[in-house]
């Protein structure tokens, strides 16, 4: 069942206004949001990206739940950096044990960068979340397309971008079938030392990968059917076009990094 | 000439590092009539799929001619025009979907076309609508059932506006539901929109269905009638590994048992009717 | 004779506590006797693989008990390791699963889990390989470079290596054509027979399990309307087909038939009894005159 439960990449399709956006506004928010984040330093500057994190995430009609669930890989991440900045930040001790010895500096610090990371994760997901991987690898092509000129191939990474997002949950159902499988012919994958179980992890991998193989193969056939021939020519069914409400939205992240790096300047 | 398919003296050998491998397929004369509906039987390796590729110019023959519409498969020029003529459809849904949004998916051969945004609107709306699929568009092809994704696939190649759909065992991997869902859209497609459909299945009662039925045995083709024509050989499928529709293989045993049964009740309303008229 | 396996009220329920949660059983009575040879038939999500997964333990019930042999197989992990190996479970489409270098790896990969001594493993292994009609040959072979029927088979022979008391298969004939569809079919009568086994057989063709299996069990909606010989379970046509499941061609064309008035059995499902029905129609019918 634990393998379901990633939800890295997944998409809730809808129709707030979110969801509405063009992908690049998206993305250029969340690279503006994600510096505002690094920014803030204080209670109140991480009470206001909090605020709008929350009123972004209402108007988008994404669960809460949803969110907090893409927070479960991370929680190991999210313990061992708290633990980190709670031993090892110098500053006015408020008790001491054996050799370790907790600060008041060391709580605070591991408070805000659990926060922070808690944000970050919460945020990108949200990105994910409301735009389908066509989209945003549309906005990624469109927005890193300056480089095509540098011969870089844009078009192509985009492509295995929205690919590989694609067949996310359909490799996600084949791991727990071959797992599935495997089990019932004795396979333990949950007890032993790391070497047995390495081990046991290659009835399960040699299946996925040949299945991947196969998978990518009948793909390309299937593009060529649909007459791919890469990006030249290529033409959208949705174009991206910024309307008024999407420079809104970049003005407005722009503007909220600029407001939380001055009052982080400030020490709130 | 009303030929879309057309093939002479097909013959294909995969090539491998130690020579020439052997071969699959033998020397095909084969014409496919502009908006019929033809069924390829034949077990597995017997040349069946290697033969639909050829079609749209994905494999290319090792000797021999294949003709879509006129054009040489061989022609790299006219390659898009034979691939947007002839749409194919696989077995594995999962494998041939390359959006993550139903509506995104159906597009994506128009706009590999270069076809302007709004036509490709149009396209998508209609080739969903076509295969009942409408309601779904904003959806995760993932959490369709595997009919639905089946008819997604389809309304995929749809949106290329082709002369014929060529569909490589669409059925396979569907439940009965699933499957009358894909039979019955693409009979619609061959009624009323006038598409040539090739449909190549080892289910026995989807193949009675067509017009024309080929059977194929190591890369040649060995029948080619219509289904009732070619069904009343039941000794003859069954030595190729093949079977009959149930109710042809009762009227067979009828007639091992001394009964004059006719041979060609395909269905179960035409093996009812024969069979009262026996009895009465 | 008591069951040799079993599941009592048996509940299952998805992704309980989130909006995907999801009912697939509902207080399922299901028993199989050892021996027996039944078909699990019902329409994709009705629950059919949620319970076949139940019997070998790879689920556990929300709710209710799942017994092998009359015990619990939840009540140790020890039990319900080694009723794995009691219960062996084929998946669809199974050559995906195949891993190891060789036909004879492959298949010897259940035997070697359950702790066996090499000869024992040996025995075994080229006992199932005999079972699903592969020669010696075959076993040194990779078992990429097989066809795909024959990977398939091999698939089958990891199972039956086993010798599992109770054989599940899903769909074992699914995309195979008539003829590699039939060899399977009778390489899994084989292992019945000989081995006394107890089978189940999870199928989408109507034909297939009327002439394969001596009970049916009928799964809707996480439920077991009907449960039966073939005879009584397509005695209920329009409610089958209302589950989308249909009942045999045969069948059908003796519901025709009645319809029409003529005077034939209705308990007609295989093209063996349909023609000796009519056949002893024809005799009646001569007899008259």
């Amino acid at each position: 069942m634990a393998l379901k439960d990633i939800t890295l990449g997944q998409f809730f399709p809808g129709s707030s206004p979110i969801h509405r956006l063009d992908p690049r506004a998206k993305i250029v928010g969340l690279v503006a949001y994600i510096v505002a984040l690094f920014l803030a330093d204080w209670f109140v500057t991480y009470a206001v990206l909090l605020a709008v994190l929350a009123i972004v995430v209402k108007v988008s009609t994404v669960k809460v739940k949803a969110l907090l669930k893409g927070l479960k890989p991370v929680i190991f991440l999210l313990v061992f950096t708290a633990v980190l900045n709670i031993f090892y930040t110098p500053g006015t001790p408020i008790f001491s044990l054996w050799i370790f010895t907790v600060t008041y500096e060391g709580v605070l610090h591991a408070f805000f960068m659990v926060v922070r990371i808690m944000m970050l994760i919460s945020c990108t997901f949200l990105l994910t979340y409301t735009t389908s991987p066509l989209a945003l690898t549309d906005g990624l092509e469109s927005l890193l397309s300056p480089l095509k000129k540098l011969h870089a191939p844009v078009h192509e990474l985009s492509m295995i971008m929205s690919i590989a997002l694609r067949f996310i949950p359909t490799l996600i159902e084949e791991t727990d079938k071959i797992m599935s499988a495997q089990r019932a012919r004795g396979a333990d994958f949950d007890t032993g030392n790391l070497l047995q179980r390495a081990k046991a992890l290659i009835p399960l991998l040699v299946p996925l990968f040949i299945s991947a193989f196969r998978r990518a193969d009948e793909l390309a056939t299937a593009m060529e059917c649909r007459c791919y021939h890469g990006g030249e020519g290529r033409t959208r069914m949705n174009r991206l076009r910024f309307r008024p409400g999407d420079v809104m939205f970049i003005v407005g992240a722009v503007l909220l990094a600029a407001v939380i790096g001055v009052m982080g300047h400030f020490g709130l | 000439m009303n030929d879309i398919i057309r093939t002479e003296n097909l013959t294909f050998r995969y090539t491998t590092e130690e020579g020439a491998a052997p071969t699959v397929l033998d020397g095909l004369d084969l014409s496919i009539e502009a908006g019929s509906f033809v069924a390829v039987l034949g077990h597995n390796g017997s040349g069946k799929s290697t033969l639909a590729k050829h079609f749209n110019a994905i494999l290319l023959p090792s000797g021999g001619k294949v003709y879509v519409d006129g054009m040489d498969t061989v022609d790299e020029s006219r390659l898009l025009d034979i691939r947007r003529q002839i749409g194919m459809v696989f077995q594995n849904p999962d494998n041939q979907i390359v959006a993550s949004v139903v509506e995104e998916d159906v597009a994506f051969a128009p706009e590999n076309l270069g076809v302007p945004s709004e036509e490709i609107r149009t396209l998508v709306d209609d080739a969903l609508k076509t295969v009942g699929m409408d309601q779904f568009a904003r959806h995760a092809p993932h959490l369709l059932s595997g009919g639905q994704k089946q008819r997604v696939a389809i309304a995929g190649v749809l949106a290329m506006r082709p002369r014929c759909i060529v569909l490589d065992e669409p059925t396979a991997m569907l439940d009965p539901v699933g499957r009358a869902e894909v039979l019955s859209t693409v009979k619609k497609l061959n009624r009323e929109r006038g598409v040539t459909v090739v449909l190549i299945t080892h289910h026995m009662d989807e193949a009675a269905q067509a017009d024309r039925l080929i059977v194929m045995h190591d890369g040649k083709i060995v029948r080619d009638g219509s289904p009732k024509e070619v069904f009343r050989d039941v000794e003859g499928l069954r030595a190729l590994g093949l079977e009959v529709p149930q109710p042809v293989a009762l009227m067979y045993e009828l007639r091992r048992s001394g009964v004059d049964a006719p041979l060609d009740t395909l269905d179960a309303d035409e093996c009812a009717a024969a069979l009262s008229k026996l009895l009465s | 004779m008591d069951p040799i396996i079993e599941t009592r009220q048996l509940t299952h329920v998805y992704s309980e506590g989130t909006p995907f949660r999801h009912v697939a059983l509902e207080g399922v009575d299901f028993s199989a006797m050892p021996g027996e040879y039944i078909a699990v038939i019902g329409r994709t999500g009705s629950g059919k693989s949620t319970l076949i997964q139940h019997l070998n333990g790879l689920l556990k019930p929300t709710s209710g008990e799942v017994l092998f042999d009359g015990g619990d197989i939840w009540s140790s992990k020890e039990r319900t390791h080694q009723v794995r190996f009691q219960v062996g479970l084929v998946f669809q489409y199974p050559e995906y699963q195949l891993f190891e270098e060789t036909v004879y790896q492959d298949i010897s990969f259940g035997p070697k889990n359950m702790g066996l001594d090499k000869e024992e493993i040996d025995r075994r292994v080229r006992q199932a390989a005999r079972f699903v009609g592969l020669d010696d040959g075959v076993l040194d072979k990779s078992p990429f470079d097989l066809s795909g029927g024959q990977k398939r088979r091999v698939a089958i022979a990891g199972v039956i290596a086993m010798e599992p008391q109770v054989l599940i298969l899903d769909e074992p004939t699914a995309g195979l054509d008539p003829s590699g569809a039939a060899q399977i079919l009778e390489n899994i009568r084989a292992y019945h027979q000989e081995k006394n086994a107890c089978v189940i057989l999870v199928s989408h063709s109507m034909e297939e399990v009327a002439r394969e299996a001596e009970r049916l069990v009928v799964i809707d909606h996480g439920h077991i309307p009907f449960s039966g010989p073939p005879a009584d379970v397509f005695a209920h046509g329009p409610e089958l087909e209302k589950m989308g499941l249909g009942v045999p061609a045969m069948t059908r064309v003796f519901a025709r038939l009645r319809a029409m008035g003529v005077d034939v059995p209705a308990s007609v499902y295989t093209v063996e009894q349909a023609r000796d029905a009519v056949l002893s129609a024809l005799a009646k019918r001569g007899g008259e005159r």
